[in-house]
């Protein structure tokens, strides 16, 4: 087969690099790919939005609805408020190697939420709710920290997650 | 041929750059130190978060515009052999960007614009400092027109020649900056502006950072081209060689210009209003926009290796020996190539749709973009001056192994910087902060590489001061350079037969516009069709 480069390209050398690059860059996008599809792993992408300005009167937001939830599968529902400078509530606990879904409004402006060596991050838009899907394979203290430049206060913006060893939680 | 009057407006425009660039990095200086606490006296969000927004600005934003008008000027006029299209055109733009940045910087400076050079709202700026930001941009496109306009009058006159390889890549960088600079300038017009004038209550900050991430991806290929551009077409005949392949230049940055704008929503995966399937999209583009780098550091080594044996180097790695390394334009290609290999690296996981949870909005990206921008590209910019500075003034450079020094001191700073920031990003540092008060047991560990950037930091400042030095004394040197006209490489495979979409960029616009269309059209419109919130304004 005649190469499809031939036309730009009259070095058999510079050819094959660009062969090599293409099956470099396909390759890796195709591995991406292959486990977003194959272990549905995928950024916080839900696409909700909410009335920042009125949270506390939501059905899901409001401060006596925040915290820990168990579900009916046995998988955990968070909710919680970010909102200059913390958030709310300021503990969470929760057993390790249990599926948890965060859900995190920002009550003014953008936060973003990291814990440290863990995969648990989003970006908490004014307007939009944010939910992170994951699970905590390793039990110990974890901070969960404001990722996000949100004023002048936005380094004191953090709190605490507990992931408790799965067998000491009272079932 | 004469190109003085080209020669004073490269310039003006290169000077603004590097005076603002000289005062960005005492502020960088500032930055790494007062960051981790170490002197309390120092300590002060107020100062921290405006010296990063000023930081931010001056770097990404007036250093590049000005060194790329001021590049673009001198590089179309030597490589055409023609004068500027439109001189008075071309001062009003500088003029109009200048007066721009100046109105930016008072509330920049007085802490009433401390929101990050990404703008982040809704935290909202004095008004001065979005119209500023936006006189900026609009006077840049006084530069783009007149490239487009030098490159169209040049082929009336030369039919069916080939464009230079220098005016090919500074053309395809100044349409470049136009599409991609569309999305920041709507949202200043259409949002910001008139939200912090009062005219409209809320802004919908969804919207507001697609628009951002219209900009945001290429932009950062706006301030590499032309380090390719001087890696293509000047670092090869200064080695003694010639461009190994032509036709590979003009492959790389046609890619980059079709595939650089439409991948924004890399900076959004972390956002939660886009679905994944638009950000898989946005990322498989992405892998494709490392292709026309790989294609780069194949033809540039490639290039040094054709110098380097046409020097009598012998062996496999023999010919590298061989280069001339006390050359500012060799040694800072090589510097160049050995960052852009880190950080490259470090880009792929940024990009990777997945793995970029685990860095996400940490010090890692820091350094990432410091290796790629702050390294790789900025000191290209410095070897391009050490080049044209004699070129324009007519005078010697001050000294050569000063600028040597100086290469070497910001290659060695900015991985003493860049290496530990990317540990501390593994490690969960964030970013964006102007103290750690966190857990002690986390702050502790992250002590030895906070230390490492104060010492990057201090290195680079030096750095960039002996820049400046070096420049003012060859500007003002009664020595004569030896030779004055800019010496573009000879290609090693003949350019006479070149198809026509090398040569030409009319399709690629089309063609880029209809992949924007694919990839931006869905996901800005459904701002309007969703039942969105707008924000209110709060202040810093």
């Amino acid at each position: 087969m005649r190469d499809p480069f031939r036309s730009i390209c009259d070095d058999d050398l510079e050819r094959r690099w660009i062969w090599i690059s293409l099956i470099l860059a396909f390759a890796m996008g195709g591995l991406l790919g292959l486990y977003a599809v194959a272990s549905n792993i995928h950024p916080p992408s839900n696409v909700e939005t909410i009335d920042s300005s009125r949270l506390h009167l939501t059905e899901e937001f409001a401060e006596d609805k925040l915290g820990v939830k168990q579900n009916d599968d046995g998988s955990l529902t968070v909710t919680m408020v970010a909102a200059r400078y913390g958030f709310f509530p300021p503990v969470i606990e929760v057993p390790s190697n249990t599926p948890v879904k965060f859900r995190i409004a920002s009550a003014d402006v953008l936060h973003g939420v990291h814990v440290p060596f863990t995969n648990a991050t989003a970006m908490i838009v004014p307007g939009y709710i944010s939910e992170i899907n994951t699970s905590f394979p390793t039990a110990g203290k974890y901070s969960f920290l404001c990722n996000e430049y949100c004023g002048l206060g936005h380094d004191s913006m953090w709190s605490r997650l507990i992931v408790v060893p799965e067998s000491t939680q009272g079932k | 041929m004469n190109y003085s009057k080209a020669a004073s407006l490269g310039l003006a425009n290169m000077w603004v750059a590097f005076t603002f660039f000289a005062f960005a990095a005492l502020l960088g200086l500032y930055q790494v130190i007062e960051r981790i606490d170490l002197i309390p006296a120092l300590k002060s969000p107020e100062m921290y978060f405006g010296s990063v927004s000023t930081h931010g600005v001056l770097m990404g934003f007036v250093l590049t515009t000005f060194f790329v008008a001021g590049f673009g000027y001198y590089t179309a006029t030597t490589s055409l052999k023609q004068d500027v299209w439109n001189r008075p055109l071309a001062w009003f733009g500088f003029l109009l960007s200048l007066s721009g940045v100046l109105m930016a910087a008072v509330p920049l400076l007085t802490g009433n614009a401390s929101v990050l050079y990404t703008f982040y709202p809704p935290l909202m700026a004095h008004p001065a400092f979005y119209i500023g930001a936006t006189l900026l941009v609009v006077g840049s496109w006084a530069w783009c027109l007149e490239m487009v306009m030098m490159l169209a009058t040049w082929k009336k006159a030369n039919p069916g020649e080939t464009v230079p390889l220098a005016m090919y890549g500074t053309t395809t960088n100044a349409i470049l900056w136009f599409i991609t600079s569309l999305g920041v300038t709507s949202e200043l017009l259409f949002q910001l502006i008139p939200w912090s004038l009062g005219l409209i209550d809320t802004v919908d900050v969804g919207l507001a950072r697609t628009l951002f991430s219209w900009t945001l991806h290429a932009i950062v290929y706006f301030w590499l081209i032309p380090a390719y551009i001087v890696l293509y077409t000047l670092v090869p005949r200064a080695a003694g060689g010639m461009i190994f392949s032509d036709h590979m230049g003009r492959v790389a940055f046609i890619m980059l210009l079709v595939f650089s704008v439409p991948i924004g929503f890399h900076h959004l995966y972390m956002d939660p209003f886009h679905a994944a399937g638009w950000k898989f999209l946005h990322m498989t583009g992405t892998f494709m926009v490392a292709v026309p780098t790989l294609l780069t550091g194949f033809t540039i080594i490639a290039s040094l290796e054709v110098a380097g044996r046409l020097r009598g180097g012998k062996g496999l790695f023999g010919w590298i020996g061989a280069l001339p390394w006390n050359n500012p334009l060799v040694l800072a290609a090589g510097l160049a190539l050995l960052m852009l290999t880190f950080g490259g690296f470090g880009g792929m996981i940024n990009a990777s749709y997945a793995m970029n949870t685990m860095v996400h909005n940490t010090q890692w990206v820091t350094g990432h973009f410091h290796l790629i921008f702050a390294g790789t590209t900025v000191i290209m910019y410095f070897a391009a001056a050490y080049y044209l500075w004699p070129k324009m003034t007519g005078n010697a450079l001050y000294s050569t192994r000063l600028a040597l020094t100086q290469l070497w001191l910001w290659f060695i700073g900015m991985l003493v910087l860049t290496l530990p920031w990317h540990q501390l990003g593994l490690a969960g540092q964030p970013r964006r902060i102007s103290s750690t008060p966190y857990d002690e047991e986390l702050v502790q560990s992250w002590l030895p590489a906070e230390f490492a950037m104060i010492a990057g930091g201090v290195i680079l400042f030096t750095s960039a001061l002996m820049l400046v030095f070096i420049l003012l004394k060859t500007h003002g040197n009664s020595q004569s350079v030896e030779n004055p006209e800019v010496e573009y490489a000879e290609s090693l495979h003949s350019t006479q037969r070149m198809p026509h979409l090398m040569n030409s960029f009319g399709f690629w616009v089309a063609l880029i516009v209809v992949y924007m269309v694919a990839s931006y059209g869905y996901p800005i419109l459904q701002f309007f069709l969703l039942d969105t919130y707008g924000t209110v304004p709060w202040s810093i």
